[in-house]
């Protein structure tokens, strides 16, 4: 099929950017979204231009560096996907595909579509750990049972990749969901209730302190979320902040 | 006498480790603070061997390439982590694992690290939980476990189809605690270029800061090298993008010795190549294996119409199908381990008989078991006279919940739907188990700088077992160099800070900056994946999953020749000092091409057939066994470790035997 | 006042919790109107509790206001806020895709709905205030009806009303429901609480819209 791409170019965080048309031909249904870029960038390789800067790596779902807005969405028209996993059979022959970098004040351009999401590792270094130490001496694995649904539902919290689709999607570009995600791991699990109240108070603060949006409940976030993490960890993380500011 | 020393402790085997940590040297927790260390690459080694070190009181430099050490490629693991904590009661022990791990090894692991690793292994999962890692649990609130890659035991802890995910985020928090408590600096978005040495000993690197170009130079006492494998150099494989040698290739240029690198696992259950434009591989969970059946048709007339569209697998009754798996190895079948599965496709498709376009793929059918689960959950349902579609429907049900994800993300890539057409399979590369040779203490052969993880070569032998990467990665990182460092850290209590403004690290960098240069004065005719591409398919069909000697000669040449080419004609364009993706892969393609001559220089020189590594020169002649792998124990049982000498068909071989008193070497059999 | 709330999630718990008074202002309030519709007495004497209980005029009501103002001026900091965490904006933003007009919208109906309270207070409150404090009145137990009445001849009003309310229904089938998963609560019971929520942004505005329509024809 032929396509035009309208791809965001940036050169770095400080020129200003636009948005750069290009024609692309011969591309096939069973191409990943991303493989149509490699396309493009060997295209202009070859002709001796600087090709698309993205981030990317596992390709396979999972390491959540990829990134892109596409067509007003982040990873693109279907759900429960990274923009890796996106293949160009949800295009038609003649599309016109907007290409933008994730948009937030908190995760500033670095180049082209690629962004600076350092944001969400200061969110985890503020409290998204359990203070532990790695000796070896911890107590035997089953020393404390957990029940099933409490392990499943902080499993469920826990899959969240850290893309930032959440932030993206939102109008607000708020951080909320991928914040709650990580409370709501270590607040389903008993190991984690020590140091719950800190926890959630200082991601949270670091949350706001980052730049991002207020929440509004529009849901999008979970809409676009590649792993589908659920609203559930909002609220669970409002519960917990109430709880803990209470507490003090 | 070989000039390795494996430095393996005294005295019995299960009590080596003990009596070792008995007797090394610590360093004092004052002393600790004056300690650099510097850790490449976050993945489950390099995460856990960072918190650990930095939890001690060391000053760690973690450095990795990706945006986030979160997303180091070990979050890619689907299945689990082996550990030998029998909860199940089922007869596992240290004893076991160990045994089954050599074994799986095809023999030729070090006994001494793989016991090491199943001693430790149960303190992986105790240490793990505490973290908070949502292992999945019982109904009764205690862990759950599976059985996995063939083994009798269940010892497979998991979390979901997501374990090495949740291992690494566990390990990565562990990280951010130390990260929050300034011992941690995490130097992000940057690549090792070059390893510095000083007295012989490994004192720091040369980084290139991804995002600016920068070259900067970070000294420590030691350097821990925890940078993956490099099963890229096939150009399509399982791993991440950006997996890459580099790290622990400019260690072997700078006297680190590689060991084994022709060992190289090629899974047998991944997406087949859909065409040219295919970018990287996806693997599909071992587990399919359980359930799916896998075949091709017997006649090549099927073969052909299938291909051109005219013939549904559906439509082939039973006796039109080949279960190559079942009628080669009945007593194991559709589960034997994962080098024989993947031969066996290779072998049926090299005959003829893929299933697609490319004529490189088979089917893996879940009808059967639709169909089997069906009548099952009918009866228990209480329904005595299902109908077909009753059967199917609920047959698919129990297939769904058991491998939802992985048929969903089947249908995602392939655009069929595998619960109704068979899945189509075919080997990709995975893992290699070869790496920088290092002794008991997971020292190369340069003092002072360690290597952990898949980017070591020590503990799976041949062939690696499901769910055992994990197991290394962490064992090395939380548990084993934590005290082996510390060994060697204890002489360096004295000497202070390592300046970077000496000789050798100005010699470094200019020959770091030297040779960018020399990548962006290719001629520019031809981009780097170009070149990655030509590397990938001389590696693929020469050095595979099976090779002979004549292949492997061509090898050879062919790489040098293509080596010498993109170093002239290599098209880069960009910048030097900025951001600049095509020259971070143009460093890494280079290496690769050197690392490809090597590892077809090994295979050329084991000629034996030994898990991975199949040579078509060794194979048994006569009796049941008749065309199957044939281990060479008199002439092979050792680790080929080559010394760099300048080009790497120069490499010279060390060999250091491996001594098997705890276990009996015995012929694998899957018949 | 952002600034006296400092944390997001302090601030959303305050938007719902202000947003939730206002919701239970509006159900006392559209409970008292809609009498009107068949008793002109109860209506009248409902209506003369509320204008002379001292209670209701001088502890509930300033709380009422500052209960409304508190909603706005939050609403706007945080707009503003929301704005600002997103400085470039997407050249195509497919919103519609994952979220829904009324919540991504609350800015403008909360503006409608502004603009219609200054009408309202210009209609009725302002006069009520100048009549019971500034002149003085005389206080007469029955005017309530008749003014009510009065206020409703003009079909351009009534239209306007009728208009607002649209708004007012399309802000509280976000706001009312998504007040719960501000404060925490989502559980079980938050299917069957969202259910009452979108119910009641339903029934209510439409309720006003009947009693304006109703008494617009009463003549």
């Amino acid at each position: 099929m032929n396509l035009t791409l309208k791809i965001w170019r940036q050169s770095d965080a400080n020129s200003k950017g636009k948005l750069v048309d290009y024609k692309i031909s011969g591309i096939e249904g069973d191409m990943s979204f991303l493989e149509m870029l490699d396309v493009l960038n060997e295209d202009l390789i070859n002709k001796g231009e600087e090709p698309v800067v993205f981030d990317h790596d596992c390709r396979e779902g999972i390491c959540g560096a990829c990134s892109l807005q596409i067509n007003g969405e982040p990873h693109g028209p279907d759900r429960l996907i990274t923009t890796c996993q996106l293949h160009m059979r949800k295009f038609n022959d003649g599309d016109t595909i907007y290409i933008e970098p994730f948009r937030a004040k908190a995760f500033p351009v670095v180049k082209d579509l690629m962004v600076d999401r350092s944001s969400f590792e200061r969110i985890q270094q503020a409290g998204g750990y359990i203070s532990v130490n790695t000796s070896g001496n911890t107590q035997d694995a089953n020393a404390i049972p957990i029940r099933k649904e409490d392990a499943d539902e902080a499993m469920d919290a826990a899959t969240c990749i850290g893309c930032g689709a959440c932030v993206a999607a939102c109008k607000n570009a708020s951080a909320m969901l991928f914040t709650s995600a990580k409370v709501s791991q270590f607040a389903l699990l008993p190991q984690g209730q020590v140091e719950a109240t800190e926890r959630v108070l200082a991601m949270v603060n670091q949350m706001d302190e980052e730049g991002f949006g207020n929440c509004t409940n529009t849901g999008a976030c979970e809409i676009e979320c590649p792993k589908g993490i659920s609203l559930e960890n909002i609220a669970r993380m409002n519960r917990e902040y109430l709880k803990a500011s209470m507490k003090g | 006498m070989s000039i390795l020393d494996s430095k393996i402790p005294e005295g019995p085997l299960a009590d080596k480790w003990t009596n070792y940590k008995n007797k090394i040297n610590l360093v004092n927790p004052a002393n600790k603070r004056n300690i650099d260390v510097i850790v490449v690459g976050t993945g489950l080694a390099g995460g856990s061997a960072a918190a650990t070190l930095a939890e001690l009181g060391y000053n760690v430099k973690t450095f990795c390439y990706q945006d986030s050490p979160r997303r180091a490629h070990s979050i890619a693991a689907q299945g689990g982590i082996n550990a030998a904590k029998n909860y199940q009661g089922d007869g596992d022990s240290d004893y076991r694992l160990f045994y089954d791990t050599v074994k799986g090894g095809d023999y030729r692991s070090r006994e001494a690290n793989v016991y090491r690793l199943a001693e430790v292994s149960g303190n992986i999962i105790d240490q793990c939980v505490a973290q908070g890692v949502p292992f999945a649990r019982e109904y009764g609130g205690l862990l759950d476990n599976r059985s996995f890659g063939g083994v009798l035991v269940s010892r497979t802890f998991y979390a979901k189809g997501q374990t090495g995910q949740q291992l690494l985020l566990g390990a990565y928090s562990a990280m951010n605690r130390q990260i929050n408590r300034g011992k941690i600096q995490a130097f992000n978005r940057h690549e090792m270029l070059d390893l510095v040495k000083i007295d012989g000993k490994a004192r720091g690197i040369i980084a290139r800061n991804l995002v600016t170009g920068e070259i900067e130079r970070h000294s420590a006492h030691a350097v821990v090298l925890a940078s993956g494998g490099y099963g890229n150099v096939f150009f399509l494989s399982t791993n991440a993008m950006g997996s890459n040698v580099m790290a622990a290739w400019r260690a072997h240029r700078r006297g680190a010795f590689f060991a084994n690198p022709c060992y190289t696992q090629i899974h047998p259950t991944c997406i087949p190549v859909s065409g040219d434009h295919q970018s990287k591989l996806t693997l599909m969970s071992e587990s399919l294996r359980n359930d799916g059946r896998i075949w091709v048709p017997k006649r090549k007339e099927d073969v052909e119409a299938i291909r051109e569209g005219k013939l549904k697998p559906t439509q082939l009754s039973e006796e039109e199908r080949d279960y190559y798996l079942e009628r080669r190895y009945p007593a194991f079948g559709n589960l034997v381990p994962r080098d024989v599965a993947s031969r066996a496709a290779k072998e049926r498709c090299d005959a003829g008989f893929g299933v697609n376009k490319t004529g490189e793929a088979v089917y893996l059918d879940f009808a059967s078991a639709i169909q089997r689960y069906g009548k099952e959950k009918a009866l228990t349902s209480g329904i005595h006279n299902p109908s077909k579609e009753e059967i199917t429907k609920m047959g698919e049900e129990v297939i769904e919940s058991k491998y939802g994800n992985l048929f969903q993300m089947y249908e995602k890539i392939v655009d069929e739907n595998p619960y109704k057409s068979p899945m189509m399979i075919y080997p990709a590369v995975h893992y290699t188990m070869g790496g920088l040779w290092v002794d008991y203490n997971l020292q190369t052969t340069i003092p002072g700088c360690y290597a952990a993880g898949e980017a070591n070569f020590s503990d799976h032998g041949a062939n690696r077992l499901g769910a055992s990467a994990l197991m290394q990665g962490l064992a090395d990182g939380y548990f084993v160099l934590p005290y082996t460092i510390g060994d060697y850290l204890s002489q360096d209590i004295r000497t202070g800070k390592i300046p970077t403004d000496t000789p050798e690290f100005d010699q470094a960098e200019k020959e770091v900056k030297d040779r960018i240069e020399k990548l962006m004065a290719g001629s520019g005719e031809h981009s780097v994946d170009y070149y990655h591409k030509k590397l990938g398919k001389i590696m693929w069909n020469k050095c595979g999953m099976s090779r002979n000697e004549k292949e492997l000669k061509e090898a050879i040449e062919e790489i040098a020749v293509l080596r010498e080419d993109f170093w002239k004609n290599v098209k880069v364009p960009g910048t030097i000092n900025s951001m600049n993706p095509e020259l971070e892969k143009a460093g890494r393609v280079a290496d690769f091409l050197e690392l490809g001559e090597l590892f077809a220089k090994d295979a050329l020189n084991r000629n034996e057939s030994c898990g991975g590594h199949f040579r078509e020169e060794s194979v048994e002649q006569s009796g049941e066994q008749k065309g199957e792998a044939l281990r060479d124990d008199k002439n092979f049982k050792y680790v080929a470790a080559w010394e760099y000498k300048g080009e790497p068909k120069d490499a010279q071989l060390h060999k250091e035997d491996l001594v098997f008193e705890n276990i009996e070497l015995k012929t694998r059999s899957y018949k | 006042m952002g600034g006296l709330i400092k944390s997001s999630i302090a601030r959303k718990v305050a938007m719902a919790l202000s947003g939730l008074f206002l919701v239970f202002f509006l159900l006392q309030h559209f409970t008292i109107n809609f009498t009107s519709i068949f008793s002109a007495d109860t209506f009248n004497e409902l209506s003369h509790f509320m204008g002379t209980n001292p209670l209701v005029q001088f502890v509930l009501q300033p709380v009422l206001i500052f209960g409304v103002v508190f909603h706005f001026v939050m609403g706007f900091v945080l707009e503003i806020k929301n704005k600002n965490a997103r400085a470039i904006k997407y050249a195509k933003y497919n919103g519609g895709a994952n979220a829904s007009w009324m919540s991504r919208n609350m800015i403008y109906s909360g503006l409608v709905i502004l603009a219609f309270l200054g009408l309202h207070f210009y209609d009725f409150w302002v006069p009520e205030i100048v009549h019971k404090y500034v002149e003085f009145a005389p206080e007469d137990p029955t005017r309530y009806y008749s003014e009510l009445l009065h206020k409703f001849e003009s079909p351009i009003r009534t239209g306007l009303y009728a208009l607002s309310f649209v708004f007012l229904a399309l802000h509280l089938w976000h706001g009312f429901a998504s007040s719960f998963q501000s404060v925490g609560f989502n559980n079980k019971y938050s299917i069957a609480a969202t259910k009452f929520a979108k119910a009641f942004a339903i029934v209510i505005p439409v309720g006003f819209i009947i009693i304006a329509i109703v008494l617009h024809f009463t003549h």
